[in-house]
This record gives structure tokens, sequence and C-alpha cells, in this order.
């Protein structure tokens, strides 16, 4: 019986020779994380069940990224929670305020999961690794803690569903809008309980922050993991960023797929996700006068350097519309400094942005950037439920981070081709 | 294991924002986790339920988020049972993780009716809604997953010695 990709790093991870799909299998994880919201939750669990010490503390990492720098006095109680827990635990791996990054970003820059590892983390969009080639799925806190106890999480083991790629990217056309198209091609439960492995010569074409943006939305198909083919651009990305071992598995040519898409990225237009659901899909060319009251340009699906630097291109020496706020958080620290270098902060202050430091905020409605009631934004973020970014009666609409910032610009939303022309 | 209660229906894809709302997750106390449960989608959610009641949804239930704060609320505002055409991967694999029952069924979340009195046996299959007299059949465990519900979630059967 052949296998898929994920499926040969779950059987891998298992000892197993071959797995199937519906079988529940024991693993053995490589990594295993939480943030400053999950990690509380799973550090309560982890003492009911009565353990004292994490099995392996090299393989934990804790990263407060959702609420910090603390935001109210709660959220400096859970990461207070978390501090307490990585020293107590000897963590190799806990990232503070000043040392952190939005997690998905900060984890393949750090070289915490790499290529053919099998992780898990107390974060949806846990599933951003694939892009390496990794195994890596979103879970509860509980899984976390039992993560932790024992090195280990139970898994059902996927089907999946292939999607070749042809073509090349056009330009002002990213990895989000990608993501964005199979999302409202397949829905928002498409690729439920399921994988979404990415091949082709047009796979092989996109850069490594791409394949991380179409990854990292694998979860809003409701998919358990997206997974790209490792390739030369995975191997160079991890020649700079892997501190141990790769493993390369590749799925068998012959291996069971539940269907298949065949997508050719020069067609491919910028991509809008109307509320409420990200498969409300529209290209720019359908989309009327829609005003907008704010822009967000960053998370862990777009705050990347190369989203960074697809802002900047629109917005030097440009203006931010009147009556519009835009906010730029750059994922990492090191992404930070970047474009520090690279002049990006100053152009995007000059423009009338505000930069903040790496913070997962106003993507689910913490802070940095609440809307009220009827306001617009658009988001490069992965959400658009109701309520999500703030007021039960906001909008968000999601969008690539050269659309984002087309759309400050302009006052309403708009595509770069507009802005450059 | 048998739940009874009256019935309290939702569309599809409610997911975990609308279930909880991120606001809130600046604590992980059930009780005032619960306090907020549903309040984006349905202002009465608590006006309207008593202890036992069963939560109906539709296709994608609990989608988005991995916060196992989503089921802990739904638990800790009383509800004894969800129903669903279908659920997201993490809201399921939390809800048994932490012991909230659940359990799939389609022609279930379609045909019961808000305020519909239903009582569900999930050892034996079985979910019957008194008010309309029918009955519908569901799915057991694999064996796997219902050694964990036995035990009482993940860390009761961690804590048995029965998965690890």
């Amino acid at each position: 019986m052949s296998m898929t990709m994920s499926q040969k790093i779950l059987a891998a991870h298992a000892g197993l020779e071959r797995v199937e799909a519906g079988q529940l299998i024991l693993c053995a994880l490589d990594r295993i994380h939480g943030n400053d919201i999950t990690s509380p939750v799973a550090i309560r669990e982890f003492q009911k069940m009565g353990f004292e010490k994490v099995a392996n503390p090299e393989n934990v990492t804790l990263i407060m990224d959702h609420f910090v720098p603390n935001k109210d006095i709660k959220a400096a109680q859970q990461c207070k929670c978390c501090r307490d827990f990585a020293n107590e635990q000897a963590l190799e791996s806990f990232f503070d305020v000043g040392k952190m990054g939005i997690e998905h970003a900060l984890i393949p820059e750090e070289g915490l999961v790499v290529t053919g590892d099998l992780a898990i983390g107390a974060d949806s969009h846990t599933c951003t690794y694939g892009a390496l080639g990794a195994f890596s799925t979103g879970v509860g806190s509980t899984d976390m803690a039992f993560g932790m106890a024992t090195g280990k999480a139970w898994f059902k083991v996927p089907s999946a569903i292939k999607f070749v790629l042809t073509g090349k990217l056009p330009k002002y056309v990213s990895g989000k809008d990608l993501i964005l198209h199979i999302i409202g091609m397949i829905g928002v439960d498409g690729a439920r309980y399921k994988s979404m492995e990415f091949t082709g010569p047009g796979a092989r074409s996109l850069s490594m922050p791409d394949r991380l943006t179409v990854c990292n939305m694998a979860i809003e198909a409701g998919a358990k993991n997206g997974i790209f083919e490792v390739d030369d651009v995975t191997l160079q990305y991890e020649k700079e960023h892997a501190k141990r071992q790769l493993r390369v598995f590749k799925a068998d040519g012959d291996a069971p797929y539940d269907a298949v898409y065949e997508i050719d990225l020069s067609a491919l237009r910028p991509t809008v996700a109307f509320p409420h659901l990200p498969e409300n899909t529209h290209t720019v060319d359908e989309i009327g006068d829609i005003k907008i009251d704010q822009v967000v340009i960053g998370s862990c699906t777009n705050g990347l350097f190369k989203d960074m630097r697809e802002a900047d291109e629109i917005l030097k020496g440009r203006k931010v519309a009147k009556n519009v706020r835009a906010i730029i958080i750059p994922a990492t620290q090191d992404i930070y400094l970047k474009c520090l270098e690279a002049g990006f902060i100053k152009d995007f202050i000059e423009a009338g942005c505000v930069v903040s430091t790496p913070t997962c905020g106003p993507c689910l409605g913490g802070y940095m950037g609440i809307l009220a009631e009827g306001e617009r934004c658009v988001s490069t973020t992965n959400r658009n439920f109701v309520g999500r970014m703030g007021h039960v009666d906001s909008e968000v609409y999601l969008a690539s981070p050269a659309t984002a910032a087309a759309s400050a610009v302009l006052g309403r939303i708009a595509s770069a081709e507009e802005v450059m022309k | 294991m048998k739940c009874t209660g009256k019935a309290v229906k939702y569309g599809d894809n409610v997911d975990t924002d609308v279930i909880i709302p991120a606001r809130y997750l600046n604590t992980s106390d059930p009780k005032e986790l619960a306090a907020h449960c549903m309040e984006d989608i349905d202002k009465s959610f608590h006006a309207k339920i008593a202890p036992g009641d069963i939560l109906v949804g539709g296709e994608n239930f609990g989608c988005g988020s991995s916060r196992e704060h989503a089921p802990i609320a739904i638990k800790a505002s009383g509800i004894s049972l969800v129903i669903a055409k279908s659920f997201a991967r993490i809201f399921y694999r939390n809800s048994i993780n932490i012991g909230l029952p659940i359990v799939e069924c389609p022609a279930a979340a379609e045909a019961i009716s808000e305020g519909h009195q239903v009582t569900a046996d999930l050892d034996a299959g079985q979910i019957r809604d008194f008010t309309t007299g029918q009955s519908f059949r569901t799915e057991p465990f694999p064996p796997f997953i219902q050694n964990i519900i036995s035990a009482g979630g993940l860390v009761e059967a961690a804590k048995a010695g029965i998965i690890g």
C-alpha cells in the first residue's frame, strides 16, 4: 500500500513500516509548542496529570506572542504562569518580550522545526511548517500537556488532497492570493480532517515565504496539515536555519488521493475574502467601491520580510488615505531589524503607518487595532469571522500585503496594480 | 453515556471565535469563559439553556482557532452534548480530550429543531427526538477513542496509563 508524504512522516514517527488513512497511531514528537493563551491551560492539565517533569525539555517551546507586551493584568498573569513553568522545567526555548516573535514565523526562523519533523502546537496555525516538508498540526492545550509529559501524541492518519501547481505567480500576486483562491474553491471545510499536499513545477517556483503563507491557512480549509514537496528552495532555507539533521520524505508515485486539483499560478488574480468566512473570495476585478477604516499588515500569515518588502514597494513615497489607520507588524524581532536596516520602517512611518512590536494582537481582536461598530478592515491575517477583530458588527477583508498596502493608500479595497500603474 | 435535554440550534461553520471571543482569552477559568459562551452569535444563549441541554450545530462546527477554551466554555455552560453534521478536527479532538460528549450525526442535526426534547444514548448509538418521535443512529467511537472517553478525558487516560 503506497503512502502520501504526510502518511510517510507519521509512519516514521510511529515506528511503523506503513500506515493507512483512518488508522489511529501514537507518534513520537520532534517539537511541542504553545503560546501565552494556550500554554497556561496546558500547564494546568500537565499538573493535573500528576507529572512533574516534561519528557524532553529540549523539544518544548513556549512563545509569548498573543497578548504581549502584556495587554492587561490577566494577560500578565498568563505570561507569568508560562515564564515560571519554563524556568522550573529548564525549557531550552522560551521566548519572552524582546526575543519573541509570532510563533509560526519564529519557529522556522529559529530552526526549531525542520524538514521531516513531526510537530504539534497548541495553536491552529501550527500547520505552517508544512512549508518545510514537515508534518505539523494544531492541537488543543490537553494534547500539548500530554505531549510535554510523554513526548507523544495520538493521531488519526489523514487521507489527502493533492494540489498540482503549474505556471508562475504574476506580479502583485502572492502565496496569500493562491491560498485564498483554493479556500474559495474548496470551502472552509473542503479539506476537513485531510492533508493538503502541494506539488508540481508551480510549487517549486514558490518562495519559502509564499509556501509558509499557503500552509499557514490550510486550517482555514479545515485541513489537518498542509505540506510542500521538499526541493532546492527547502534545502537552501534549511541550510540557513536548521541546526539538526533533515529527513526528506516523498509521496509514493501511486499514493492514494481523495481528489487532485490542478492550478495554473499564472492565471491567478489578487484575491480578497469578504466577511465572514475565508471562503467568500472575490478577485480584485469584481470588487466595487468598498471604503475602509483600517489596514493591518502582519500576523503569522503575512508578517515575514517578503511581506514587509511588498508593502514597502507600495507605501514608499505615498500616504495612507485620510480616515484610514494602517498598522504594520513585522512578525519577529529579526524581521523588524531587517526592515529597519532596509529603510522600510522609515517609509512606513512617513506614509502615516504605525509600526508595532511583534504581536498577534489585532488578528484575533485582542488589542492593538480593535474595530468599532460598523468599521471595515483590510487585513493580511487569516480569519474574518464575526467579531474576529473587534465589534460584532465590524468587518474584516482578508488580502495579501500588496493589496492591503494599496487599499491603505486609496482608502478603499484596491489592487496594487491600480496604485502602481 | 446518556444525555437528555432540550435542543438549542445553530447553523453551519460555528467558529471558535463566536463560541468564545478572543477578548476573553486572558483567562482560562471555566466559569468566566462560560459567562461569555456564544455571546457574539446569540446574546440569549444563557437565558435559553438549562443544565443538561443539547447543542445542535450544522457542518464544520467549531472551526477556526485551536482554543480549548471553546469546548471548556460550552461544557461549563451546562451543555451535556453537542450534535452536529460535522465537526472541525481540532474542536473534535479537544472535546474528546476534555470530556465534552460530541457526536456527528447529519440526519439528527438536520431534523432536530430548537426547543425539541432530545435524548442520546451514545453507547447504544441512538438519538431520539421526543418532540417529533424520530430516532437516529450514530456511529460508535473507535475503541482507542472510547478508552479516552471512558477514562473521562486524555488527562485521566494518561493518569490511568491507558495510553502513553
